[in-house]
Formats: structure tokens, sequence, C-alpha cells
């Protein structure tokens, strides 16, 4: 499992059911939710899906996780990638994506 | 209970199975080119299924500057230590980078110097951002005339009669309706197969893997099933992997330049070989010799590469930049530990699949493949994918006044099939559910088909092991149930799986020797034999799978023939 959707924040659009690439989400009572959790791959679609930040991506502690959370948040052609730490503190990556990698 | 399904009956004139990168790319490619109807039929949804959902960072099949597409043959051929179709791998290699340029015409954002030409990463790379490749793709394609896309539609059955297919037999995974499509020509590009083998990562990050758990096989078992001839199943697909994240390392070891290193900081690389088979030997043997952990040594590098490395993984696999977060410790602060994955099946990386002739025309008439599923044309990837999805739609274009039409006899055969999807619907509390079938036969495989933990090793008496245990696996998910259509979409994927399995072990079975490193790995056979310089291909006949083996072919162009 990589990914938890924060059923306070969901409006209900339910565009993360769509772009799954497991059709993994499901909805129930308006609201989406993982149905699969285990079978969740962590392509980030559905992170970069949500336009409210209701989906937080993590990794599993078994492979490394250590309590943050990361989701997308879009300003025109800038993703930013907000990683909220166990501690709280926040780490904000930008990337254009008018931008090529640079590897 | 008992769930009645409502029987749709489509009709068109090429169906494609699967709307991954291939399939995609093939229905632009008709629709740019003829007036024929298209329909895709897509597992998912197309804006972010297959391989490509989380992105790619790189083209890496490209003629740079200098290069030309018989170098990239060359290359290919010797890293599949000669078991390929030269004849496809050029074909696909002149198209590399037209379909490039069709990409970035689309919208794909490709690194340029300043003078306008593409920034190249090695002999055959270039860079490029793609966090949205496949939703670009995929918009293309819902702006097509005459294309029409089934999102959440499961294929099971191809509906072949006399050697020559009339369409395919699927189900709604939302709704209960059961889908016959009817079409002159069908291309399958449903993509290769992961989870077969226990994977790297257990419980709940089963599905942490490098290749989407998604793609079961689909293509390649209904392929078997119909008799199609399939080839090179024996040359699995093991990728060397960042550790735990089982992100790609391609964009570290030749972005960086950072080199294998053991936990002495020795590179090894020299002792094993730099073939794709050989790196991920090299690094189990290294761990054999308690040399482990292996790594690739990023920690020279400076702090400003490091955060575009950061960015790099956000768009191609995101769980690798919040690992390094996570840790603490960025790239240029500790060497990133790598390891080898459970074996996949995946023709873009490896030679199996769907034995075509050049056209990418398989052995039954009228039935395309196209990227993952076909067989032959290794390191392809994603340019490749998109080469043969146009390669076989051209062909389709040029004949389908060739192509049958639908006999009545043929849409009788639709009918069981939908039966037993009812049949599996109907049939409540069976003993064992699909996923615990899954990981008893990711256990068979693990243990005695090479996987992880037997380093990618086996010999005869444990594929007959295997063969013998798969084969009542096969048995016991006759019996299985469904309770709603996701759930009958999971009964088909294990179906799916079992059956690739079954070729796996047969084939490696019949490679009587060792011909590459942990990809084919026997030990009653630890060398290299003159005597299977050849393909190793089968063919699903009367209930069994029949052994064929083929000549190396040489012709430019290669025409079925028997």
């Amino acid at each position: 499992m990589s990914i938890k959707i924060n059923q306070e924040k969901c409006v209900g659009c339910l565009s993360c059911i769509l772009v799954c690439p497991g059709s993994l989400i499901k909805e129930k009572d308006g609201k989406a939710y993982i149905k699969y959790p285990k079978d969740c791959w962590g392509c980030a679609s559905c992170v970069k899906e949500c336009k409210v930040c209701a989906i937080d991506y993590y990794l599993g502690a078994d492979i490394g996780g250590n309590g943050s959370k990361l989701n997308v948040s879009y300003e025109g052609d800038i993703l930013h990638w907000n990683i909220t730490k166990g501690d709280g503190s926040v780490l904000v990556i930008d990337v254009n994506s008018k931008d090529s990698n640079q590897y | 209970m008992g769930i009645k399904l409502r029987h749709e009956i489509i009709s068109t004139d090429v169906l494609i199975i699967g709307g991954g990168t291939a399939g995609c790319y093939a229905a632009l490619t008709l629709c740019k080119n003829s007036k024929l109807k298209v329909v895709i039929a897509e597992k998912a949804n197309i804006k972010r299924s297959g391989c490509l959902a989380a992105g790619v960072n790189a083209i890496n099949a490209y003629i740079v500057e200098g290069r030309t597409p018989e170098d990239y043959v060359d290359y290919a051929i010797k890293d599949a230590n000669g078991i390929v179709r030269k004849d496809l791998l050029l074909s696909v290699a002149k198209r590399f980078n037209e379909v490039t340029a069709q990409m970035e015409k689309l919208g794909l954002v490709i690194l340029k110097d300043t003078d306008g030409n593409y920034v190249t990463r090695g002999n055959r790379n270039i860079k490029i951002n793609g966090e949205n490749f496949k939703p670009i793709l995929a918009k293309a394609v819902r702006k097509g005339k005459n294309i029409e896309v089934f999102n959440n539609v499961n294929i099971t059955d191809f509906m072949v009669n006399d050697n020559t297919i009339y369409g395919a037999i699927g189900f709604s995974i939302r709704e209960e309706i059961a889908y016959e499509f009817r079409a002159k020509a069908v291309i399958v590009s449903t993509g290769g197969a992961a989870g077969l083998y226990k994977p790297n990562n257990p419980g709940t990050s089963r599905h942490k893997m490098w290749y989407p758990p998604f793609n079961t096989g689909a293509g390649y078992a209904m392929g078997i099933k119909a008799g199609a001839e399939m080839t090179s199943f024996e040359m699995r697909f093991i990728a060397l992997r960042c550790k735990d994240t089982i992100a790609p390392t391609g964009t570290i070891a030749q972005g960086v330049q950072a080199k294998q290193i053991n936990s002495l900081g020795e590179v090894y690389e020299n002792n094993y070989g730099i073939t794709t088979s050989e790196r991920v030997y090299g690094t189990v043997k290294e761990n054999q010799l308690g040399k482990g952990p292996c790594y690739l040594q990023t920690s020279a590098m400076d702090k400003v590469k490091e955060k575009d490395l950061l960015k790099a993984y956000l768009n191609m696999a995101p769980s690798q930049t919040l690992k390094w977060i996570e840790s603490g410790k960025l790239p240029s602060e500790q060497d990133v530990e790598i390891t080898g994955t459970e074996p996949y099946i995946v023709g873009g990386h490896t030679a199996s699949g769907y034995w075509v002739n050049t056209n990418r025309e398989t052995t039954i008439h009228g039935l395309y493949a196209g990227g993952d599923v076909t067989g032959g044309c290794p390191q392809k990837y994603v340019s490749g994918a998109l080469a043969e999805g146009e390669i076989a739609a051209l062909d389709i274009i040029s004949k389908i006044s060739e192509f049958a039409e639908i006999k009545e006899n043929v849409a009788k055969e639709s009918r069981k099939i939908v039966k037993e999807y009812e049949d599996i619907l109907k049939s409540a509390n069976a003993l064992f559910t699909a996923e615990e079938l899954e990981e008893a036969m990711q256990k068979v495989m693990d243990e005695y088909a090479g996987g992880i933990s037997t380093n990618y090793q086996f010999n005869e008496k444990q594929l007959m092991l295997a063969e013998e245990k798969i084969d009542n696996l096969i048995q016991l998910s006759k019996n299985l149930s469904a309770s709603d259509m996701h759930e009958l979409m999971f009964v088909y994927e294990l179906r799916e799986r079992l059956l690739v399995c079954k070729s796996v072990i047969a084939h490696l079975y019949h490679r009587k020797e060792t011909r590459w490193h942990s990809f084919n790995e026997n030990l009653d056979y630890p060398q290299q034999r003159d005597e299977y310089f050849c393909y190793v291909n089968s063919k699903f006949e009367n209930d069994k799978l029949k052994i064929i083996y083929r000549d190396i072919v040489k012709e430019a162009v290669y025409e079925h023939k028997n």
C-alpha cells in the first residue's frame, strides 16, 4: 500500500478512480476510497490527479518509510511535490512540467 | 445468487486490446492513415494505464547523431547473445526517431542544447520529461476520429476459428456487461507479465515492483490458448533496481556515470561483463561471495546534480525520491543499494512473446502483436513499442480487404465464454481465493523455477516439480468464485499468470544450456552450447505445449511458413 485518501478532504470528484492503472479506487457515499490497498503499485497517478491534496503517498515501513507523506499541488506548469515529514516539517520540490529531466 | 450479464456485440474494423503505448500509437496510426473504425479495449483507463503510469524519463532506444539503426541492432544482438530477430530490430530502429518526433509534436518535452539539438544520454538515449507521456498519448487518442475507447473492459479470449481471428470477448469490471468485439483485424498490445514469481517485497508492499503488477500476461495467455506460436519465454527479464523501491537504475548509472560497487568499494562489473544479464549476475555473485550489499556509487556526485536527480525520479518513480528523503541521506551522502528483481516476462526488454513476421502479424491470421507482448525484438522499450504499433497498423491498412468477416459458429463460441463468466459469478464459497492461489504460484516459481530465493538458478528436477505444482494450481483455479466483476478479473488474471508460468517452465526446460546468466541459468547445463543457437518456440496443441526449435532468422524479411 502506498496511498491514504483523506475522507475529510475528498470532495468526491472521483477523478482518481479514473486514472488508477489498477482500478483499485472505488466510490462509497460520494467519496473515493482504496478498496484493494495491497494492490497499489505506488505510481502516484491518483496523487497527481487530486486537485485538493486529499491523497497522501507514503512508503511502507518495510521499504524505508519513516512517516513522511507526499502530495502534489499545481501552479501553472509547476508541480509542487509537498513532503510533510513525521516531525511536521515540510519540504517542497518544484518540478516544471515544461522542463526536461537532466538525466 | 447469480448474475446474468448483458451481452453486448460491438462491430469494428480493427480491435486493439490494451491501450498502452503500443496500442494507443497503433490507433493513432490507423486514424491518420485510413478511415477504418478502431476500438480500443482497455482494462483500466488509457489516461494512465500500462507501464508508463508513473512516467518515464528517457527515450532509451534512439539513434543519436553519428549512429545508425544497424549499430542499434548490433548492440541488441550482442546483449541477447544472438537470440533475437534482426529483421524485427531493424524495423523498429529505423522508426525510433520518427515516432519520438511525433511524440514531441503531441507535447512531449525533450531536453535540447542551445543549438536546438537533443541532449543525449550515452549512445542510444535522449532525456525527456515523461511524467505525462501517457496522458499526452491518451489525449491524442481521445481526439481521434473513428476511435472508440472502452475503458475498464477486461478481455479474456480471442475469437479464433481455423487459425483466423474474428474478434475477442471480455467483460466490464464496473458493470455487469459482457462484450463481444467483432473485428476484421486485431492488435494485441496488453504488455508483459509481472507477479509470476514471488516479488521482492512482502505483504502490503508486494506490489512495489518495477513492472506494473496489473500487467498479468493476459495477451500471452490468450495467444497460448488460441494456439499462437510463442518464442523465448526462457529469456526472462531480471532487472537491476534500487533496493526496496525497485525503481529504475539507468538514470543513475548513465546519467551520473555511477559504477556498480560491492561493500568493499570494489568496482566489480569488469569481472562479470556488462550485458544486461551479466550486470544482474555480477551483483548476485558478489552477494554470494559475501561482498554484499552492492551499490551504485553516487556518493561522489555534486549537490546541484543531486537536486536534479531527485526531480528526475519524481517524474518516473516518486518512491525513490521519497526514500532518499526518508533516510535523511541524499544520494551524494550515501550510495544507492541495488538488487535484482523478481523475474518478469517482458518483450520490450528481452525477446519473450509472440512469434511474428516482420510486419508483426502473429501465426494467427489477422492477429497482430505490438509492444511488450511481441517477441524476438528486445531492448525496444517505449519508442520500440510506438514503432511496433505503427508497423502493425500500417500492415493492417494495406491488407484490410483480405481479412475475413465473422462466421456464425465463431459467435456461438463466444456465448460459451460468457456463460463461463456467469458460472464463476454464480459459484459461491470456493475454498481458495485467487489471492491465495497467486501466492502459491509465486512460491512454486520462486523455489523451483529460478526465483530470487535460489539466486535465479534451477535444475531440471526442480523444473519438473514446478510444472507438476503449477498444473495442480491450474486445476484448482477452475473452482474459483467471484462476487463481483472486479473479482472476476482477479480470477482471470490468476489463470493468465498460471498459463504463462507453465510456458516459462517448459521453455526453461527445453533450452538445455545457460545462454544468459541469471535470465536462464540451468545448473544441469551451466555452459552455453552451440546446438542451442536457435529460438525455443512453443505452441499449445491439444492441451499440450509443443516445443519448436527454430533456426535463427537471417532474412531481412520474415514470413510465416508452416
